[in-house]
């Protein structure tokens, strides 16, 4: 008991000091970049004022800077998970705490998850362990609407605020959900889609008069105006698709539309039409290892769908749309694993070590345009950095120090907090209630 | 008839029954009250396993690390099979003419066993004509059996073939119902029919559930139960009226007369009373594991397996004092409330305390990877401070879930006499860079991750985009 409470004491002292100014500097660590390369022994990451200044072998430590001797483990920049729900939802079958998505609202791509994100709910303390330092949080469609919304990335500091990057895309359902939410059919989605796209110009030239529209009109106000950027480039569109046929029609509303940066949510038969993908220039958040036709439009899923894809050309990261995207961002770390192992199945794509851990990290990043941010520990990004006690995809290894923003964090979570209390699981002296 | 009377009776064997089977027949010249004698009044087994070894090799793994599923570890060992069964496992085996495959730097184990699966009820494609796993239209539903839906071209199979080792499997009804049907193990093997999956001998499960799915079902439809009072009391009243079925079949099994009226839900719990029907309950509390225990003793079942079991952790001694099993995921939670107190360390707290445990899937993608699953549980153990050894550890989706299944004397574990169920990896299975290389099952090789004519394809995969690709 007493331990415990001196635990939590230094825990809460680790996050009073006023760590972002300060200097810290990780030495004798065999460091990954994150952006593709494999590890480098003996490096030094150094962190100042919550970015990274320089990171490798021949880097010094700062004088004056905090030096944390890594004892040559693991240093690398934390998992920046592709596709989540982090922090909109605490339990899903508990409608009070799930911000996922609005059926009921008048409002679709106006919708902005900056308000719904909850920095204390406990996902992000449970990823934050396990280090997972940043997510792309996309909020879901409903009926009536292929827009979801507004995401953002968001980062697992155990602080008040975790929107770092608000309204940073745009999301949208095609295929089988597009075509449900459209009206019935793909034909319904993409006339939706074309309308959208068509209010929107409308509203370009002349806001003022946007709301006295016929009543053939389909975005409020608001959905014309947060959908600007997206036409205009300047947001990306993440757009969840899986059948082949389903990507080829949204590479084409890009030749259309040639502002619009689209990016590629899910597309499991991505590999059929990989060249093609590569061809326009759209990136691909991916889900690891989907390989069974759950759907009519999954009949070619392959775990070598994002080793295939990247030997393509393709830039393609790792998500976790539709596979518990609210609270396992930490499963990424095994699914990157996973596809390493698959160089060694015949027949299989798989990728190199350096390659499958970057879709963790700097590829979700780039695909968003966000590379200069975040993802990797080249000079100027986030500070963002943790120390593992063994290779970040192997099962069994564990986040030893996690740094979010250049700011140690505590690594505590309701979990680590029931696992004391009931790691004996026999009543004592008190009832368990007093154990705390 | 015969073979599926001698199985009853084995059963009942081993489920330590007292009860004489054969009773002598009535001399009575009435041939209507004749008594059938013990468990003769009906069919027991009327869709029987069709299910028949494929023919293998004679084959000696050898230069290997074998876990053999009970705790055991072999370094440099080897495996003998021959026939579809075990021979021997040890070192410096004799390969008495069999095909010797020298296994340098990989791992043997036995057959990966899922003991909570709905592959063949909920397959992929996920569409609703496909979706027979819950009988929703009322809580207790015992009477239907979970193989009358199983769709045995389900792509699944073949995934957690040849990604994740696995060999046998139960196929449980969903958990809508507070009793929703009777269960069925099979082999992993594609068939035709069901009935050619379905592993012989294997007893029967009954899916039972507690907590929020029962009472949130027919709670929106307004009807009981709409609370975990309710679920209590349906099963309660259920159970009650199956005491009292089981007395009359009884009576009249034992001493003839006019047979009771059929009630083929009451089949199902007369079977569990008698130990023939193992119970498998959906349950995530720990406080509600403890009245479900409470209520099988009020009623003279036992409950063999909770499934899920979110909070056995904190229950591990009640658990081991009652001598019921915890099948529960490596690190799922809250994704609704009875999953909120999850914790890593599960398994870890239920093997420290002695209970029994085993890891499970409930799931067609977790099902591929259960190698890993443990894994991670075991590591967590670890990092907590309960130090577990591998093959301790894999016990857990081994011999654990073999003896919950009522097949621990056919498979799950590489005891001589026991189904060759092997699983030759190409790597330690506790790391995620593993994979199967090779899969037998009663000793046919089913699976060669160097051979795409050893790659299962289900009927619904033939001639669609990916076929027979690598999945």
């Amino acid at each position: 008991m007493i331990r415990t409470l001196l635990l939590a004491a230094s825990a809460t002292l680790a996050l009073a000091v006023p760590a972002a100014a300060q200097t810290v500097a990780i030495t004798n660590a065999k460091v990954v970049i994150g952006d593709g390369a494999g590890p480098v022994e003996g490096g030094t990451v150094v962190i100042r004022d919550g970015r990274v200044v320089a990171a490798g072998a021949g880097v010094a430590a700062p004088a004056g800077a905090r030096v944390v001797d890594a004892g040559g483990r693991w240093v690398t920049p934390g998992i920046f998970a592709g596709f989540t729900r982090m922090g909109i939802v605490e339990v899903d079958a508990v409608e009070g705490t799930n911000d996922t998505s609005a059926g009921s609202s008048p409002f679709n791509a106006a919708l902005d998850v900056t308000p719904a994100v909850n920095p204390r709910s406990s996902p992000l303390a449970i990823n934050r362990l396990e280090g997972v330092t940043r997510a792309v949080v996309a909020p879901d469609n409903s009926k009536g609407s292929l827009f979801a919304g507004q995401g953002a990335v968001i980062d697992l500091g155990a602080d008040t605020g975790a929107v770092a990057r608000p309204r940073a895309f745009q999301f949208m359902e095609y295929g089988e959900a597009g075509a449900r939410a459209a009206g019935g059919s793909r034909a319904a989605a993409y006339a939706m889609l074309k309308n959208a796209l068509f209010e929107v110009r409308d509203y370009i030239r002349s806001p003022a008069s946007f709301a006295d529209r016929g009543k053939d009109a389909l975005l409020t106000r608001a959905d014309a105006e947060a959908l600007v950027p997206v036409v205009q480039g300047r947001m990306p569109l993440l757009v969840h698709v899986e059948r082949a046929s389903d990507i080829q029609t949204v590479l084409g509303l890009k030749r259309e539309v040639p502002g619009l940066r689209i990016v590629l949510v899910g597309a499991t038969e991505g590999w059929t039409v990989a060249r093609e993908i590569a061809a326009a220039g759209v990136p691909v958040i991916a889900s690891a290892l989907a390989d069974l036709p759950e759907s009519f439009e999954q009949l070619a899923a392959t775990q070598s769908n994002i080793g295939r894809m990247k030997a393509a050309g393709v830039l393609v990261g790792i998500g976790t749309i539709n596979q518990d995207e609210a609270r396992q961002a930490r499963w990424e770390k095994q699914f990157a694993g996973n596809l390493v192992a698959l160089r060694r199945v015949p027949g299989a794509a798989g990728l190199e070590w350096g390659e499958a851990f970057a879709t963790i990290t700097a590829r979700p990043a780039e695909a968003l345009g966000l590379g200069d941010e975040y993802g990797s520990l080249k000079p100027g990004r986030r500070g963002d950095v943790v120390i593992w006690d063994g290779d970040p995809l192997e099962i069994g290894t564990s986040a030893v120090t996690v740094f979010i923003d250049g700011v140690e964090q505590p690594m505590t979570s309701r979990q680590t907090r029931l696992r004391e209390r009931y790691w004996d699981p026999k009543e004592g002296p008190l009832p368990k209630a007093y154990q705390h | 008839m015969f073979r599926p009377v001698l199985i009853l009776g084995a059963v009942i064997a081993l489920a330590g029954c007292t009860e004489s089977a054969g009773r002598a027949q009535s001399s009575s010249s009435e041939p209507a009250s004749a008594a059938p004698g013990r468990g003769k009044g009906y069919a027991h087994d009327p869709f029987p396993s069709t299910y028949r070894a494929y023919p293998g090799t004679p084959t000696l793994l050898t230069n290997v690390t074998i876990f053999d599923g009970e705790g055991g570890r072999i370094d440099k060992g080897s495996v003998l099979f021959r026939d579809g069964k075990i021979v021997a496992i040890g070192q410096n085996l004799d390969a008495g003419g069999a095909t010797v495959i020298d296994g340098q730097g990989k791992y043997v184990t036995p057959g990966v066993i899922d003991i909570h699966s709905h592959l063949g009820d909920y397959p992929s494609p996920g569409v609703e004509a496909l979706s027979d796993g819950n009988e929703m239209t009322g809580p207790v539903t015992a009477e239907v059996w979970a193989e009358h839906s199983v769709w045995p071209q389900d792509p699944g199979f073949s995934r957690a073939l040849t990604n994740g080792g696995v060999t046998t499997l139960q196929i449980l009804p969903g958990s809508a119902n507070l009793m929703g049907g009777r269960s069925v193990t099979v082999k992993n093997v594609y068939a035709r029919t069901m009935q050619g999956m379905k592993f012989p001998g294997a007893p029967y499960g009954l899916k039972m559930a507690c907590g929020e799915n029962p009472k949130r079902v027919y709670g929106a439809k307004g009807r009981m139960p709409s609370t975990r009072m309710g679920n209590i009391a349906v099963d309660r009243a259920t159970w009650a009226k199956a005491v009292e079925y089981k007395r009359r079949w009884d009576k009249y099994e034992d001493k003839g007369g006019e047979p009771p009226t059929r009630d083929l839900a009451m089949d199902t719990l007369r079977g569990v009373l008698e130990g023939e029907i193992l119970v498998q309950n959906h349950c995530y509390r720990a406080d509600e594991m403890a009245v479900v225990m409470d209520m099988a003793k009020e009623f003279g079942y036992h409950v063999t397996a909770f499934h899920h079991a979110v909070e056995a952790y904190k229950i591990a001694d009640l658990l081991k004092a009652n001598n019921v099993c915890a099948a529960v995921w490596a690190d799922w939670y809250g994704f609704k409330m009875e999953a909120y107190d999850a914790v890593n360390e599960n398994l870890a707290i239920l093997e420290k305390e002695g209970a029994c445990a085993m890891i499970h899937s409930d799931d067609q993608n977790g099902i591929q990877r259960l190698n890993q699953e443990v894994a991670k549980a075991r590591a967590s153990g670890i990092k907590a401070g309960f130090d577990i050894s591998e093959a301790q550890a894999w016990r857990w989706l081994a011999i654990n879930p073999a003896r919950a299944l009522g097949i621990a004397d056919k498979t799950g574990s590489l005891k001589p006499g026991k189904m060759a169920d092997v699983v030759l990896w190409n790597g330690n299975p506790f790391s995620v860079y593993t994979r199967p290389q090779m899969v037998w099952v009663d000793g046919a090789l089913l699976y060669d991750a160097n051979n795409p004519k050893l790659r299962p394809v289900s009927d619904f995969e033939l001639g669609q985009p990916g076929e027979g690709d690598v999945k």
